[in-house]
């Protein structure tokens, strides 16, 4: 069969993604740099596949929908932008709390505060360290490219309903209003997943107790036992779900660690390196949790040291040092509100860190 | 290949539909492309500009601060990127209106009068589509079919009429390097 390829922002082909994965609804409030998601669903979704799309008075109300509908077993997603997750982070503890499946994306721009609408990555800790209350995580999946945009869609409902868990997709600005040659995967049928019945609220039959969706539980050794039944989970993810990518690692002498679009930034500039003799590679987790802590320290005896790039003042970074453990130096490169790097300027980082520094 | 390319002018000039024709072209020869604008409030009126990537390799960063061309479609977008040209590389630009010409001699300069020539097209909308002909005559990176498939896909529907007028313009452009550079 002949490839479908087009020309498409990221926006919008993680909006036809969601349409091609089967969702049954999207529940969002627009705010840039990603209202095209909204635009583009409404004009393509119901008459495709008669997917709901409601567009919720408030981001607070979005998130809820999605607690609603996520209960009733549907395929259900959401994006929005870093001030509008934010507002969110009540519901997605409830829903992590509540173990039900969802899509959560953001499309993160500069903050803090409102902020700017340019490209950013400042909400890190916000995705993987919890942003809301209580022990939870979020599988957080960080695409590069709009294709990766495209195939995280529907890795992650498939993750969510797997694990009965929220996964949220982060992304940034610039992915989101970039545009890049996808290939589409085809149309999937709406249908019902298996085993939902299991938990979902769907109408009880005869032949089982009813399904309670809740994330209160007055209780402290009934609180504990789901806090450790959870922990439980995330530890079986830890060990099922990592995912990363490596940029010509073989034999390199440093590495640099990112996520995301400045991942493909720090590939220039590894380039750039390795064409004035420096031996450089880039290691990129495409899972932020899971976070491949082994993958990273098992480099730690070819490697003489790390550079760090994110945009923003040091997040990820925590979580590499933890890597790591003291084994090699780890330096840290960070552009803020909305500034992106440029290649030449992570050149120079290495340079200035790591090159006729003895080891 | 890979041509990294910035066009850059006023909102409205149409410096964003010249990156997506260059790069939907690309889609066609299944090239890799990439497609970064400058958004935000500037896209309101002011500069804007886009980096347009087409290469036969995946492409890594697409975002950029050295080009092989750059085109500036007015005098701000000479002076921010004339410097950004990779040395040996190509500047187009808008010369009927630019006050002060690029000076570098490092790099390749074609002037192209695209706006006096739009006019005598009689649409001074063409003018981008004149600056995007010249530049494929000095870089034929693109087959001029695709290019015409690129541009059926951009434009809307509406003004599929609009067409041979564009291609008009795509040819004069192509005209004018061989006047200004003979």
């Amino acid at each position: 069969m002949k490839k479908e390829l087009k020309l498409m922002k990221g926006n919008e082909a993680m909006a036809e993604a969601a349409i091609r994965a089967g969702a049954d609804a999207y529940f969002g409030y627009p705010i840039t740099p990603q209202s095209e998601v909204l635009e583009y669903l409404t004009n393509f979704a119901y008459q495709k596949t008669g997917m709901v799309i409601l567009q919720a008075e408030s981001e607070i109300a979005a998130i809820n929908m999605i607690y609603g509908a996520a209960g009733a077993g549907k395929k259900v997603m959401t994006s929005s932008s870093s001030p509008g997750i934010s507002l969110m982070q009540e519901g997605i503890s409830y829903i992590a709390c509540a173990e039900l499946p969802c899509l959560l994306v953001n499309v993160v721009r500069g903050g803090p505060g409102l902020g700017t609408i340019q490209p950013s990555q400042g909400d890190y800790y916000q995705s993987v360290k919890g942003g809301g209350h209580g022990d939870y995580k979020m599988i957080v999946l960080a695409p590069s490219t709009v294709q990766e945009m495209v195939d995280y869609v529907k890795l992650g409902f498939d993750l969510a309903f797997k694990w009965r868990n929220p996964v949220m997709m982060l992304t940034d600005g610039a992915l989101g209003q970039m545009m890049e040659k996808v290939e589409l995967f085809e149309q999937l049928p709406r249908e019902t997943v298996n085993g939902i019945e299991k938990w979902a609220t769907i109408g009880k039959t005869k032949d089982r107790e009813r399904n309670v969706i809740t994330s209160l539980h007055i209780q402290p050794d009934k609180m504990e036992e789901i806090n450790l039944h959870l922990q439980a989970k995330y530890k079986k993810i830890e060990e099922e779900e990592i995912r990363f990518e490596e940029f010509a690692m073989e034999d390199a002498e440093y590495m640099i660690t990112a996520f995301g679009l400045v991942a493909r930034i720090c590939q220039k500039a590894a380039m750039l390196a390795r064409e004035k003799g420096f031996k450089v590679g880039v290691f990129r987790p495409q899972t932020l949790f899971p976070f491949p802590y082994k993958q990273i320290d098992s480099y730690t005896k070819q490697i003489k040291g790390i550079l760090d790039v994110e945009m923003n003042a040091g997040q990820m970074v925590e979580d590499i040092r933890l890597a790591v453990n003291g084994k090699v130096p780890v330096e840290f490169h960070g552009r803020m509100g909305g500034v992106v790097p440029s290649p030449e300027e992570i050149l120079e980082k290495i340079e200035e860190k790591f090159v006729g520094v003895p080891a | 290949m890979t041509e990294e390319i910035i066009i850059s002018g006023f909102g409205g000039q149409g410096v964003l539909s010249m990156g997506q024709i260059l790069c939907y072209s690309g889609v066609v020869e299944e090239k890799d492309v990439s497609w970064m604008p400058s958004y935000g409030p500037e896209m309101r009126g002011g500069t804007a500009n886009c980096i347009a990537i087409i290469s036969d390799q995946k492409i890594s960063s697409p975002i950029l601060t050295k080009f092989d061309t750059v085109i500036a479609l007015n005098q701000p977008s000479i002076d921010k990127f004339e410097s950004a040209v990779k040395p040996g590389g190509l500047l187009i630009y808008e010369s009927s209106t630019a006050l002060n010409p690029p000076t570098r001699t490092d790099i390749e300069i074609v002037p192209i009068e695209a706006a006096n020539e739009a006019t005598k097209l009689e649409n001074p909308k063409v003018m981008n589509m004149i600056i995007l002909g010249a530049f494929l005559k000095k870089k034929p990176i693109l087959k001029f079919d695709n290019v015409l498939a690129g541009l059926g896909k951009v434009l809307p529907e509406r003004y599929h009429h609009l067409i041979p007028l564009n291609e008009k313009a795509l040819r004069r452009g192509m005209e004018l390097v061989e006047e200004v550079t003979a």
